[in-house]
């Protein structure tokens, strides 16, 4: 039997301000801080005791003790504790990975109404013993008499101390993100400059979004922060310009500033079929109409690291049968400015359409003015996996609030993967 | 013959420590052509002055040479590498990033008046810092007598005092070379931009190559046996430069025919036979020398190397007559006949080649060898006057202009005469006679139908004779 395939709608969104690392929320959890987006969800959108069809979420840096740490954190909340829920984890694409995941439930009629999420500390990180250390313990462990245990003690060494820390470094090249980032940043002749404009333009968005109360029902004040830590409205290119470097060596262009810094937060989005909606008379921001991932050989055949959007989105917009101009929304997530303005040079050039996509004519170019409007994940902070949630959400309440239009998000992740969608607004395309 | 003991010297640790801080030049061990290899090892920068009409060209032979390449962001270069296949990534001088690159082409066709000249400062300023050690350099512009403006004429003459110069100081065993491409003749500049960019030219910097109009490129081209199915005549092919050229030639895929004095045949036979070849055991002043070869070769031969020369140094007040006749016998007129008799007998077919070897002597001129040099200045006036009889058969004459190769002749000289040979240049020392060998491959190569009529040193731009 083949299933029919229905619309799913995007009902709302919750999260917490995001935080820089070791700011405010330097001493939560992982759990605390996906329970605060999610009972914030629950008390805006009335679901206390419901039994959704499944909550999905995912964290990036996770502690081994988090084992089913979405399952975890919906039984500590109001929902029915008859919801079932599971961990996903994509780097940065998390977020967004676990809405498709969720919305395909629906639309094939699996599940009626779910809730997709992510959340990440790179302050409460998880240390693991040294890998040394952990043998020596584990040995220990499988001798059964003392004196053997006593003697395996003599291979304890006082280097050992020192725990395993989690690296943002890509496992094949050694190279972190930011410095595969500069990479692609020179191999695509961006400069300082348009990378610091972007920077400056995200903050400005950012902060207009909350002077205008755009992001009033989007997230639930935490530990004190009701706005994101990093956001830093009013700069100028010439503070900007400053800055020294920090990737990419004494020439490079990349600046704190203009790369993400580590963060923490979470992020929810409550997504549902129709008549699950309008039984409860929720509202219907946005329908998500497509979803595409793709992953690229970076250590092979050296292409970018963060390249993948660039190549998941024509793909996406042959099955939808629309150009990459079709959108009056565009969502590109911020890791670095550098990343955004790769994978709109990308798309705009021959050869990378050519030789990479396999494309007689470039994708060609996007209106800016329609770039993260609100802002992007420069000014907000990037949790890793909170980052698709809060873009899911923002995007959908701002196709509600025009009425009509499409938009779309491209999310680059570490590994070399890539996730894009296309939202559009309940009023309809156009 | 491998690199000189001071070049071995200065490139050993301690040796280049001292030399530093002394301030003795530290010439690099440059690199050489080892077959199998790619064309350039090393990325590759493109740039262009606005509206160049060598883009193309230039995308479809790097792409062709399966060459690692970047261009700058002119539109029409990203255009032209799409077109042509070519997987380009960018570079922006001003997008820092550790960037690296063998080979920088610069398209100046585009160039029409001097005002625009500024286009090179642009161009290699920013990269001009980040070319690697035995790096290449290639200007492409138009033959100034090609132009129909004056203003153009004058700015496409200018680029050969850019390239000269920069060859001067780019250092690090780097080379400068200036293509002037014909209109018309676009497709035909791929041997030569290889060539170029390649290990091959390792000892040709600051030289100027006309690409003109002739025999399309055989479009079932080997790039690594150009010379398959080709018969190729080498004079004094028994050792030193013609054991180099006819090795070459044999390893490029053609069918060698080694020719030398019977004084030398058992030299001869040892190379011949190494290369599978044939040998001609013959003295090409002798009377029936044209006739002989013209007998020899009654099925064609597709390549003649004049490389067979002497010396017979003698300032003029002490100069006899058989000393400059016996020379100019050897050097050029023995030449000049052979020549006369393949033509007539119908022995060289469309697409052959004849290469001759003019010396920097010939050039610049040098004291004590007025037969020498004027031979080897004859030898320029051969490639000139023929070049244009030639080309109605589809026939090319080229030549080499050697400058100081370390060869037994140049090991027997005088310190104080070897050493300022093999130093004043832009390598700081002397070239090998595979260098020699490799330019002369160059002109033989199928692919050059374009290359009619020119005179490359092979000199490390001596600064004699410039």
């Amino acid at each position: 039997m083949t299933p029919t395939v229905r619309r799913v709608a995007v009902v709302g969104g919750n999260r917490i301000p995001f935080a820089r690392s070791n700011g405010p929320y330097a001493h939560a959890s992982n759990s605390d801080m996906l329970a605060a987006a999610l009972d914030g969800l629950i008390e805006r959108y009335n679901l206390q005791g419901e039994t959704l069809g499944e909550v999905v979420a995912g964290a990036v840096l996770k502690h081994p003790r988090d084992r089913d740490l979405t399952r975890e954190v919906v039984l500590g909340s109001k929902l029915a504790p008859e919801t079932p829920a599971y961990d996903v984890q994509q780097a940065c694409g998390t977020g967004l990975e676990t809405t498709i995941a969720v919305a395909n439930k629906i639309a094939l009629g699996q599940i009626d109404a779910g809730i997709a999420g992510g959340v990440d500390t790179t302050s409460d990180a998880p240390l693991a013993l040294n890998d040394d250390l952990r043998e020596v313990l584990l040995d220990a462990n499988r001798i059964p008499d003392t004196a053997g245990r006593l003697k395996l003690l003599t291979r304890l060494r006082p280097g050992m101390i020192k725990p395993a820390i989690p690296a943002n470094q890509e496992p094949r090249t050694g190279l972190s993100m930011g410095e595969h980032c500069a990479i692609m940043a020179s191999e695509w002749g961006i400069t300082r400059e348009a990378q610091d404009e972007l920077t400056i333009r995200s903050h400005n968005a950012l902060a207009a979004a909350y002077d205008k109360g755009f992001q009033d029902d989007l997230l639930t004040p935490y530990l004190g922060l009701e706005r994101d830590q990093n956001l830093r409205p009013g700069s100028t290119p010439e503070k900007l310009a400053k800055l020294k470097p920090v990737f990419g060596g004494p020439e490079g262009t990349m600046t704190a500033a203009n790369s993400t810094p580590l963060s923490d937060g979470a992020s929810v989005v409550l997504l549902a079929s129709e008549e699950w909606a309008k039984a409860r008379n929720l509202p219907i921001l946005a329908y998500i109409t497509e979803a595409q991932t793709a992953a690229i050989d970076h250590v092979h055949k050296r292409e970018g690291l963060l390249m993948a959007p660039a190549y998941a989105m024509p793909t996406m917009l042959d099955r939808a049968g629309i150009t990459l101009q079709d959108f009056d929304v565009y969502e590109i997530h911020e890791a670095f400015a550098a990343q955004v303005l790769c994978t709109l040079a990308a798309w705009e050039d021959p050869v990378f359409c050519k030789e990479r996509l396999g494309r007689s004519a470039p994708l060609g170019s996007i209106d800016t003015e329609k770039l993260n409007i609100n802002g992007g994940s420069l000014a907000a902070g990037h949790p890793f996996a909170a980052t698709g949630g809060r873009i899911v959400a923002g995007l959908a309440k701002e196709l509600s609030e025009r009425g009509s239009g499409r938009g779309v998000i491209s999310i680059c992740a570490a590994a070399g993967q890539g996730v894009v969608a296309i939202l559009e607004s309940a009023g309809g395309a156009k | 013959m491998s690199q000189d003991l001071y070049t071995q010297i200065v490139n050993s640790p301690p040796g280049g420590f001292i030399a530093k801080r002394v301030g003795l030049p530290q010439p690099t061990t440059l690199d050489r052509y080892r077959p199998g290899q790619p064309v350039v090892t090393g990325q590759v920068l493109i740039g262009a002055a606005p509206s160049g009409r060598l883009a193309g060209a230039i995308a479809s032979t790097l792409a062709d040479a399966q060459a690692d390449v970047a261009t700058t962001l002119a539109p029409e270069l990203r255009t032209a590498s799409a077109d042509a296949g070519l997987d380009a990534s960018v570079f922006n001088p001003e997008a820092g990033g550790d960037r690296r690159f063998k080979g920088l082409v610069f398209d100046a066709t585009g160039i029409k008046d001097s005002t625009e000249l500024v286009e090179l400062q642009k161009f290699f300023h920013p990269s001009v810092r980040k070319v690697q050690s035995s790096g290449r350099v290639v200007v492409l512009g138009t033959p100034p007598e090609a132009t129909k403006d004056p203003r153009e004429h004058t700015a496409q003459r200018a680029l050969e005092g850019f390239t000269r110069s920069l060859g001067k100081e780019i250092g690090k065993g780097s080379t400068v070379q200036l293509v002037y491409v014909a209109p018309g003749a676009e497709n035909l500049i791929g041997s030569t931009l290889r060539f170029f960019l390649s290990p091959k030219s390792a000892y040709v910097s600051g030289q100027v190559a006309r690409v003109t109009p002739g025999e399309p490129v055989p479009t079932d081209i080997d790039w690594e046996r150009p010379l398959a199915g080709k018969t190729a005549l080498v004079t004094g092919a028994s050792r030193g430069i013609g054991e180099a050229i006819i090795e070459t030639l044999a390893r490029d895929g053609a069918s060698v025919v080694g020719l030398d004095v019977p004084q030398l045949a058992e030299d001869l036979n040892a190379v011949t036979s190494r290369l599978d070849g044939e040998a001609i055991e013959l003295d090409i002043t002798s009377d029936d020398a044209p006739k002989v070869l013209a007998a020899h070769f009654k099925s064609g031969v597709d390549i003649v190397v004049h490389n067979a020369g002497v010396t017979r140094d003698r300032t003029l007040a002490k100069m006899p007559e058989d000393r400059w006749s016996s020379l100019m016998e050897i050097n050029l007129s023995s030449e000049e006949r052979i020549n006369d008799a393949l033509l007539k007998g119908k022995r060289i077919p469309a697409g052959g080649r004849i290469i001759g070897v003019s010396s920097m002597a010939g050039i610049a001129g040098n004291r004590g060898q007025t037969n020498y040099a004027t031979s080897k200045a004859g030898v320029i006036g051969m490639v000139e006057s023929m070049a244009p009889v030639l080309a109605d058969r589809g026939i090319t004459i080229n030549a080499v202009a050697p400058g100081f190769i370390e060869t037994k002749m140049t090991a027997a000289m005088p310190i104080a005469v070897r050493e300022p040979g093999r130093r004043l240049n832009s390598m700081n020392q002397g070239g090998l006679p595979i260098d020699v060998a490799e330019t002369i491959a160059w002109f033989a190569s199928s692919a050059s139908g374009g290359l009619n009529g020119n005179v490359v040193r092979v000199c490390g731009q001596m600064l004699l004779g410039a």
